[in-house]
């Protein structure tokens, strides 16, 4: 009861800050409601027992992630976006469109499928998430997936190096 | 527990070894800025990586409890792969040198690019295919926007990046719904997985976004919209290398999830309908629209989203020899389209990547370079697929295989559209054969020497071609063994 309870809140406020997101006009405005999303997902998280991934995703996310967005708008010295003109007839039907999508998507989650998957049991989720599993894991079943995200890294640091970097040579 | 490391290590070695060059070429830059010996260090690598694969040609396995797939159809599909990357490493020399990009950072990422093709190519799970996914299409944003003086380079990265990103949302919504419907990650347990669960909704959910994704990357219609603007604003050997490559690793990986990952029932079903009808979409538009370019690179961009649709006539059949018939389709375009663009690059004059070059430029270019005018013509020969070209097998191969899988319409949509890709690809050669030079304007007539290593390069892939479509027999049979309904069962 209380985890559904918890849920509802969570979602709402994860939902609410998306929403906050999208129609605030200044930039810094919606970097800060991107927090709040990030936040209400790690409690999410949370409430699955998922302590770890929660933690992490506070951590990385909200913390060192958002930060740096942070910083980049106040260093590009953004004015607020644009005021709203007329109302254009593309946008309208690509929202329309977008919505009709997730409606399937979420028809058939529920109507076709009957019910929301049941969550694992505690013991089973706390043992999925545990730190030894996911670190035995990561060096055994996706240890050549861990090389290769190494060298996705190397090569988006080199990139933005060669895009980025003044007068390259 | 760690016992298994080094010999699965073994089996993923090839991709390790142009990993590991990538980072090698990263340090001598850095040491000996711009080195003249860093693409002879990167064609070795690659080199190495393809005679390392070919070993394993009959010898499929699997790697890291399933995650990966080691030889066999991977490493056909790598070493097509690899075929693409080296060719292009060697054309972008001369051809970066004159735009004055030549930096050693480019070799780098198009051997990063090509970890991640190869990754793609051998996935055996969502996560890996994800990941080989995203290491190829970082780099591939990077090289596209290479030449960041221009607008038209920036705006095709640009665009490149924001729709490639917004694909990836699909394809990984696609990943979330087939890990809730099945319980697994792994290609060989999905089908269990999804017997055990019985979530089809969710699962052909997943399927669907997946497929999207896919589809994306290998450029279909109607998820093709970005393709010539990038393709247009990219430095031209590697818009031949992302247009081959990439495309060939995606669709290897896309033939893998269809054949290990998904229900029979589901392939000849549901799927076979999406695919056959997007291959015929595909093959139409990208052939009519073909038609009423001026610009020749604008041009060969939605020749290639006609081929995918060749392709996909391939996948939509289900069948092994419609996989293996992909497959041997994937190796003639890579070195017929790596060619094209190879010629093309020589050919440039504008100083933007060929962006407003239009086709009259080439005027009477094949008598002043004969070996562009011959070479060029066996290329668009075998995009037309005129036998005895690779390009006529592999045409004949899919639409076989759709012909047997009861899909007779569609080979016949894609018969007529190959009539009609006649036109556009013999214009070309009518252009630069047939006009007088005084057609061209005075900047496209500047003489200039060709480079020994794109003479033998061209020579080569004209070559090949014509190797495979006289004496095709070997390659198809190994390309239609990886996937015939034993194979597919001992693969796992």
């Amino acid at each position: 009861m209380l985890e559904t309870f918890l849920f509802f809140v969570f979602a709402v406020l994860s939902v609410v800050g998306a929403l906050g997101m999208l129609i605030s006009r200044s930039p810094v405005a919606a970097a800060l409601w991107m927090v709040q999303v990030m936040l209400a997902i790690a409690c999410l998280y949370l409430t699955l027992n998922a302590a770890f991934i929660g933690v992490v995703q506070v951590l990385v996310y909200a913390g060192a992630i958002m930060v740096l967005f942070l910083f980049v708008i106040m260093l590009l010295n953004l004015e607020d976006m644009p005021s709203v003109g007329g109302i254009d007839w593309r946008k309208v039907v690509a929202g329309v469109l977008g919505v009709a999508v997730l409606a399937q998507l979420l028809a058939l989650v529920v109507v076709r499928f009957g019910a929301i998957p049941d969550a694992p049991s505690a013991e089973e989720a706390v043992a999925a998430t545990d730190v030894p599993y996911l670190g035995v894991a990561l060096l055994t079943e996706h240890a050549f997936t861990l090389q290769i995200v190494g060298v996705l890294l190397l090569a988006a640091t080199i990139g933005a190096v060669v895009l980025a970097k003044k007068r390259f040579v | 527990m760690y016992d298994f490391l080094l010999a699965d290590t073994a089996r993923v070695l090839p991709i390790l070894v142009v990993a590991a060059v990538g980072i090698a070429v990263i340090l001598l830059d850095a040491f000996r800025n711009d080195s003249p010996s860093i693409p002879w260090l990167a064609g070795a690598g690659l080199v190495a990586a393809f005679v390392l694969e070919g070993f394993k040609l009959y010898d499929p396995q699997v790697a890291f409890f399933g995650q990966v797939y080691s030889g066999g159809a991977a490493a056909f599909a790598n070493m097509v792969v690899l075929l693409g990357a080296l060719g292009s490493v060697v054309l972008s020399v001369p051809y970066l040198k004159r735009i004055g990009h030549n930096y050693g950072e480019v070799h780098a990422l198009i051997l990063f690019a090509t970890v991640g093709m190869m990754t793609l190519a051998s996935a055996g799970s969502l996560i890996t295919l994800f990941v080989g996914l995203e290491t190829m299409s970082v780099c591939l944003y990077v090289l596209t926007g290479l030449v960041r003086e221009e607008k038209g380079a920036n705006e095709s990265a640009l665009k490149y990046f924001l729709l490639g990103a917004f694909s990836t949302g699909f394809f990984l919504y696609g990943i979330a719904l087939l890990y809730g419907a099945t319980g697994t990650m792994l290609f060989s347990e999905m089908v269990e997985g999804l017997a055990v669960t019985e979530r089809t909704g969710i699962f052909v959910g997943g399927v669907a976004l997946l497929l999207i994704g896919f589809l994306f990357k290998v450029s279909a219609v109607p998820f093709h919209m970005w393709t010539p603007d990038v393709y247009q604003g990219a430095p031209t050997t590697l818009t031949g290398f992302m247009s081959t490559a990439s495309k060939a690793a995606a669709f290897a990986a896309l033939v893998v999830v269809l054949a290990r990952a998904l229900p029979v029932d589901l392939v000849a079903g549901e799927v076979q309908i999406t695919l056959s009808v997007v291959a015929a979409v595909t093959m139409v538009v990208g052939n009519v629209i073909a038609l009423a370019q001026t610009n020749v690179k604008r041009m060969l961009a939605y020749s290639s989203i006609a081929h995918a649709g060749y392709i996909l006539a391939g996948l939509a059949a289900g069948t092994g020899e419609g996989y293996g018939g992909a497959l041997f389709y994937l190796l003639a375009y890579t070195v017929m389209n790596v060619g094209a663009f190879g010629v093309l690059a020589a050919l440039e004059w504008d100083k933007e990547q060929g962006a407003i070059q239009d086709i009259e430029s080439l005027a009477g270019s094949g008598y002043r370079q004969p070996i562009l005018g011959v070479t060029m013509g066996v290329f668009l020969f075998a995009l037309t697929g005129f036998p005895p070209l690779a390009g006529f097998i592999g045409k004949y191969l899919v639409f076989a295989a759709a012909v047997d899988a009861g899909l007779t319409w569609l080979a016949v949509v894609g018969v007529l559209a190959s009539v009609v890709s006649a036109y556009y690809y013999l214009r070309i050669l009518v252009v630069m054969w047939m006009k007088p030079e005084t057609d061209a304007p005075e900047a496209a007539r500047q003489p200039f020497a060709l480079a020994t290593s794109t003479t033998v390069v061209l020579s080569l892939c004209a070559l090949l071609l014509l190797i495979l479509g006289v004496m095709p027999g070997g390659v198809i049979e190994a390309a239609q063994s990886y996937f015939d309904a034993g194979a597919i069962v001992a693969g796992r």
